[in-house]
């Protein structure tokens, strides 16, 4: 069976750089950081005390506060982005097109806060305490079950979760479902909200994140040589994507195509990356054969890069396997130097940037990026975006477990 | 017993995400109030709290409505 081509209609984001698309895209290009002291709950004990969290989030915008009661904020934040994504994109759920549209947006860790404050009531007033909505509110596919719910949607329903290359995984997945005729639509992305004293102090302890307290905004800084670890951030980032054909038939907006997905894994160690870049490499090769283009054809990189010492580099690294004598025309930029770190978010929320990167033809930012370190030479597009002819761009996403996944988006 | 049935209407208005108003005593959780089978456990477990009394799931079962609630929560006290 021949590929069917797969476009992009709709976009919608939570960020903490701004609650709708426009405003997140608005603030990045201005290199605005969305980190911030931690207030919604009492960091003070912690090593890090800041994150990158969703300011000024009014659900009900989205939906009944009787149901947002019942869904942990991961969910909630995935909803979200996901009406605005719908709404941004036209598309009529009908009798007729109902089974052919469908889900996948997943979550790397899933409803924390409700699992939190389950388990202190559980503790403090015993087992009968629990609520009846305690596991629907807390598992990570019930953002695509909600959203079937919500809209009718009969398609096919799935959310993958692969730690930081969640949100990729989910679209990449989405993409090849639609390509062999499983659907026409699926409305997929990811959604994070970790920034829980568990989350928090999960990831202090295996010494991910930067401790940069006192200047949280300049803490995110990657291949900076005073780079110390990742911003912990929240949010959401939801794409429609559709068959080409389908999509014209309806007159659609088209952003772009979305024309690869690459996978693989570092097989090295449980949370770091093997230094060569080896399966970051692989993974961008993989994406950029599958979308059928030559290395000299891509413009733009969203890098994974998170600002830690180890993966910056691999990153680097993995770039310039890839693209050889083609290195030098490329720009690589990280948007995480704003947004942080969105864990089964951030793949989600980067699409949606190297998607306007296209639209726009800009590469956004690395903000921070003061000195570069050893080995870190690439055009990173330091402190302001740089206008540019962008007509492909890659985006990478990289997980503990060594798991990594590419897209790759396309002028159409 | 008003004060009773006043608590009682504001926990259903509050868990069923309802107008208080809508709470009449011959509503139905399910029928008249938009409620799911999930709904009506969690109410239960929010009389139980309120109340600070435990209702047994056989007992649970059968308080279906607004006057069901308050006459059981009025028996137990």
């Amino acid at each position: 069976m021949s590929r069917r081509r797969v476009v992009v209609t709709g976009m919608g984001m939570l960020s903490p750089v701004g609650n709708t698309v426009q405003d997140a895209w608005d603030s990045i290009l201005a290199g605005k950081s969305g980190a911030a002291s931690i207030e919604h709950f009492d960091a003070s004990q912690f090593s890090t005390r800041f994150s990158a969290s969703i300011k000024g989030f009014d659900v009900a915008e989205y939906m009944n506060p009787k149901d947002a009661r019942k869904m942990d904020l991961f969910i909630q934040y995935g909803m979200a982005a996901a009406a605005q994504a719908i709404n941004d994109s036209g598309l009529e759920v009908t009798d007729a097109n109902a089974t052919r549209i469908g889900c996948a947006v997943g979550s790397g860790i899933g409803g924390l806060t409700l699992i939190e404050n389950t388990h202190n009531i559980l503790k403090k007033s015993g087992p009968r305490r629990i609520s009846p909505f305690f596991v629907p509110g807390s598992i990570i596919n019930m953002i695509s079950g909600n959203l079937a719910i919500k809209y009718g949607l009969k398609g096919p329903n799935i959310a993958i979760t692969t730690a930081c290359t969640t949100g990729t995984h989910n679209i990449g997945s989405a993409m090849r479902m639609i390509q062999y005729g499983d659907a026409d639509v699926m409305l997929a992305g990811g959604a994070e909200m970790a920034t829980t004293e568990l989350g928090l102090g999960g990831f202090a302890a295996a010494r991910a994140l930067s401790t940069r307290n006192d200047d949280p905004q300049r803490a995110s800084r990657p291949w900076d040589r005073d780079r110390d670890g990742f911003v912990l951030g929240d949010g959401a980032g939801v794409l429609v994507i559709e068959e080409y054909e389908h999509a014209k038939a309806r007159g659609a907006d088209i952003y772009c195509e979305l024309a690869g997905l690459g996978m693989s894994d570092d097989a090295h160690h449980m949370t770091a990356p093997p230094a060569t870049g080896e399966g970051a490499a692989n993974s961008m090769a993989n994406a950029i054969r599958d979308a059928g283009l030559n290395v000299d054809q891509v413009n733009y990189i969203n890098a994974h890069g998170t600002s830690t010492p180890a993966g910056d580099l691999a990153e680097t690294n993995a770039a310039k396997r890839v693209f050889g004598n083609a290195t030098d025309a490329l720009r690589m930029s990280s948007t995480k130097s704003m947004t942080g770190h969105l864990l089964g978010a951030a793949g989600a929320v980067e699409a949606i940037f190297s998607i306007l990167a296209i639209r726009d033809q800009v590469a956004p930012p690395t903000i921070n990026l003061d000195n570069p370190s050893d080995g870190c030479d690439l055009n990173y597009v330091a402190h302001d975006a740089q206008p540019c002819v962008i007509d492909a761009a890659v985006s990478n996403s990289f997980g503990f477990g060594g798991t990594n996944g590419t897209l790759v988006f396309r002028k159409i | 017993m008003s004060n009773i049935e006043e608590r009682v209407k504001k926990i259903i208005a509050e868990q069923l995400g309802v107008k208080e108003e809508e709470v009449i005593n011959a509503a139905s959780f399910v029928e008249d109030l938009g409620a799911d089978s999930l709904d009506t456990v969690e109410l239960v477990m929010a009389l139980e709290e309120e109340f600070e009394t435990e209702i047994p799931d056989e007992e649970a079962e059968k308080i279906t409505t607004v006057q069901l609630a308050i006459d059981y929560v009025s028996a137990h006290q």
